[in-house]
């Protein structure tokens, strides 16, 4: 059978029986752990893995927290709680922005962002960090940009410089850390284990806060593609609201699409040319079954083991001398 | 010094750690091996426009420019010619 976008099918009824089996058999057997805790962030994934722990322990077994701080959309914390409710979990919410302030994490980030935009007002302006778009024509390197939006209309996007880049990652990324911390003082009091969420997409590309999202005890989905998780959510009941979502980083104060900040393409064409890469199909049959160049898958496969190689420091565990 | 040998230089302090064993010749595929990854390439930017007083714009920053010795140093005299038309 030619190449081509079926592939990616799965049969979620087995997947879903095939997961929740290793689910129970990690926490309740291995881990001896008395239920799950999911960290609801109103994301697809996050509501899928929720399905799941629902389905693996039932929903008495199962705690959804949501962590919302300044600068996520009151939208996701809706949309979170609606999902919990669905499903008949509880639900709490955990609001980060009082123990991030005593971090200093805006303090740090505005810093950085301040380096680059001196007049940079974060009680009106909103920033974002998005690369280059032309990842399938042009190849572009992944040099990424801080985008400034004023309200009224003003936009500038600037190069980061090397500092300014990683102090703002290294602020941010308090933010998935504290979410982690809270998660483990919610399962330590109860005897919980602690799910994940990340994706394959998340997790072979890099995009995950080591020790912060990619902090849990079992992750159900990492294996699965973006476009396979989401056969997931439709078979689990994902409210339609989360399954239409564009997928969101929910962490810088301008709306910002996965896609902009890290994947550089839709999930659909990502997927099918990942798919390609793993599995050594050419890329002129992966173009066809695209529709798009062989060149152009070309630059998608360089981009996507150059993100899994330079990530690498990510997935790795501590090491040990012997 | 010669524009290779400056961005030679710069690689072996930054990128490779001062290590001198890591074969790099002026064709070495800097980003294909590893040698400079997402970090090492925004850096790269920065000294280039330090270095040699360029302005690097976003549509240039390509693996064809940044891929070896020889190409950033090709990359770098027509970005010098270029400024200087400017």
């Amino acid at each position: 059978m030619q190449f081509g976008s079926h592939v990616l099918i799965i049969d979620p009824e087995v997947e879903t029986a095939q997961i929740i089996t290793m689910m129970r058999q990690t926490i309740q057997h291995d881990f001896r752990r008395k239920g799950a805790i999911v960290g609801l962030s109103g994301g697809v994934d996050s509501a899928t893995v929720l399905g799941l722990a629902v389905k693996a322990y039932g929903p008495e077994r199962v705690l959804a927290v949501m962590m919302p701080e300044q600068d996520s959309s009151p939208v996701s914390e809706q949309y979170a709680a609606q999902m919990a409710e669905t499903y008949g979990v509880t639900a709490i919410t955990e609001d980060l922005t009082a123990g991030l302030a005593g971090f200093d994490c805006y303090g740090r980030r505005d810093d950085a962002v301040r380096s680059v935009f001196p007049d940079y007002d974060p009680s009106q302006d909103e920033i974002k960090l998005v690369l280059p778009t032309d990842l399938l024509d042009r190849g572009s390197l992944n040099v990424y940009s801080l985008s400034l939006s004023r309200p009224g209309g003003e936009e500038r996007k600037r190069v980061l410089p090397v500092a300014a880049y990683l102090q703002i990652v290294a602020a941010s990324n308090m933010k998935q850390r504290s979410r982690m911390l809270m998660l483990y003082y919610h399962a330590e009091q109860r005897n919980y284990a602690v799910i994940g969420t990340a994706n394959r997409n998340e997790h072979a590309q890099g995009f995950f806060v080591k020790y912060g999202d990619g902090g849990a005890d079992i992750q159900p989905i990492q294996h699965l593609y973006k476009t396979q998780v989401y056969q997931l959510a439709h078979y689990l009941g994902v409210t339609p609201e989360i399954i239409k979502r564009t997928p969101t980083t929910d962490t810088y104060s301008a709306e910002c699409s996965q896609e902009e900040f890290y994947f550089r393409l839709p999930f659909e064409q990502m997927d099918l040319i990942w798919y390609g890469l793993d599995n050594q199909i050419p890329a002129a049959d992966v173009a066809a079954a695209l529709q798009i160049s062989a060149q152009q898958v070309e630059n998608v496969y360089r981009d996507l083991s150059q993100k899994s190689r330079s990530t690498e420091y990510l997935r790795s565990k501590p090491l040990m001398v012997r | 010094m010669e524009i290779k040998d400056r961005i030679r230089e710069f690689i072996v302090a930054n990128c490779l750690f001062g290590d001198t064993s890591t074969e790099l010749n002026d064709d070495t595929a800097l980003l294909d091996t590893g040698i400079i990854d997402s970090t090492g390439v925004i850096e790269l930017v920065l000294f280039i426009s330090e270095e040699f007083g360029l302005e690097i714009p976003a549509e240039d920053m390509l693996p064809n420019n940044f891929n070896s010795i020889n190409r950033l140093s090709d990359y770098v005299q027509q970005r010098i010619l270029v400024t200087a038309q400017e």
